[in-house]
């Protein structure tokens, strides 16, 4: 480790985290509970999978880990899979989407239904563009100068930060359908996406084992680039699973002509 | 599919079989696929730590071949289970034609990662440090002998779906 006692200084950071994940809870219990007036009850497990995708998201913004995340390249990557895989993977499975429109007024939920059918949206929506900005902004970032410029700088690092998320959110409910998703595609188009983004991540991982990012030592380049590799196959699984356990439930209605 | 799904109305559970006779192949070989990288990362890396994550002789190919071809081994170890529960609901398993399908499968993986990936990308050896002739033939010919099993077993179930499909139109 390099410097301990930044562990140490940063014991004050509870507050603040605290704050930032109440603030950050705090409209979606709102939004539930306005819209349990209306609806049936919001189901719990969405509330807890919120919940602890902010804290995730949290987590890898405010407090020790992200500290250490500015010196130790193992802990950046930890960031990154926080940050970038688990909190988008656990709000998308969350519905925001859904909540949100079932809390807004009719005209206003419809407002939001046209937004999301523009074309700039379809576009950002599209499976192949999500993987791109996603996967194709890692290359850039780790196979670039701009991982050690971002670190120099406190604007690139909030800007790379937020796409870091948004992206991985984005790709997230391109490939599996948790939530509204007025543009679809098949199943089979969402799994040669998964497989060669997710080949992608893969092959960016070892490419980092072997040639680390400018200013990286090599031991902390490889323990990262592991990191990488393994968490993202157990994020993905995830993701593979869900996107699977769809398919299993929509064919049972598309082929019902099987002999009992 | 080949078979005809009318003349199968009345033949319940083998109909059902071939009916889905392809599903039932592809259910297996994708699990054999998936098992045996897992197998690969389970034993040969984790445990035995034979393998190299990275060794310095991988080409760049090699790490885009790997890439690919893992990430499809792990969808289609979480895939193929999912078509085995499918076949499970639709009362059309076929047990012999989903082992010898997942023989072939785990058979061909092993030996593209033993020919291609070990030999012609150097992507990383079985094991380092030893004379790795050895390790070669038995990871090679083990691979051909379940490509073997798995056409012997399929070649089978070939004859088996012809009476299958011959007893519907009796």
């Amino acid at each position: 480790m390099h410097d301990n006692h930044a562990l140490m200084d940063s014991g004050g950071f509870l507050p603040l985290f605290l704050l930032i994940a109440l603030l950050g809870i705090s409209p979606y219990l709102a939004a539930v509970y306005f819209s349990n007036q209306k609806y049936r009850n919001w189901p719990l497990q969405r509330i807890v999978f919120w919940s602890f995708g902010i804290i995730s998201a949290t987590a890898a913004l405010v407090g020790p880990l992200a500290e250490q995340a500015h010196v130790d390249f193992r802990m950046h990557m930890a960031v990154h899979l926080l940050l970038g895989m688990l909190a988008p993977l656990l709000i998308a499975m969350s519905c925001p989407m859904t909540l949100l429109l079932r809390t807004l007024n009719i005209s206003a939920a419809r407002t939001v239904m046209a937004v999301l059918k523009n074309p700039p949206f379809r576009l950002i929506n599209h499976p192949v563009t999500a993987a791109l900005l996603n996967i194709g902004g890692l290359y850039v970032l780790y196979l670039t100068s701009l991982y050690h410029l971002m670190h120099e700088s406190a604007f690139l690092y909030a800007v790379i930060h937020l796409h870091i998320f948004l992206a991985g959110y984005l790709f997230t409910v391109s490939i599996v359908y948790f939530d509204v998703t007025p543009h679809r595609f098949s199943f089979l188009y969402r799994s040669i996406v998964l497989i060669v983004a997710l080949a992608g991540h893969k092959i960016l991982a070892k490419t980092l084992y072997a040639t680390p990012p400018e200013g990286v030592p090599r031991t902390e380049a490889e323990a990262g680039s592991m990191l990488m590799y393994y968490g993202g196959d157990l994020i993905d699984a995830v993701l593979i699973f869900y996107l699977c356990w769809h398919w299993y439930k929509s064919t049972a209605k598309r082929e019902p002509s099987f002999i009992k | 599919m080949a078979v005809n799904r009318t003349n199968l109305t009345s033949n319940g559970f083998a109909g059902n079989q071939v009916l889905y006779s392809s599903r039932n192949f592809w259910s297996g070989l994708l699990f054999g696929i998936g098992l045996i990288a897992f197998m690969d990362e389970v034993f040969f890396h984790q445990l035995l730590q034979w393998h190299h994550f990275y060794d310095l002789a991988t080409t760049r190919i090699g790490i885009l071949s790997d890439g690919l071809l893992n990430s499809f081994a792990w969808f289609a170890a979480i895939f193929s289970l999912f078509m085995l529960s499918d076949l499970r609901r639709r009362n059309a398993l076929w047990p012999v034609k989903w082992t010898g399908a997942a023989f072939l499968g785990a058979g061909s993986f092993q030996l593209f990662d033993g020919l291609i990936h070990h030999k012609v990308l150097n992507l990383h050896q079985i094991r380092y440090g030893v004379d790795i002739l050895p390790y070669d033939l038995v990871w090679n010919i083990s691979a051909v002998i379940f490509i073997a099993i798995g056409l012997f077993i399929l070649s089978q179930t070939r004859i088996a779906k012809r009476k299958k499909a011959g007893n519907s139109h009796a």
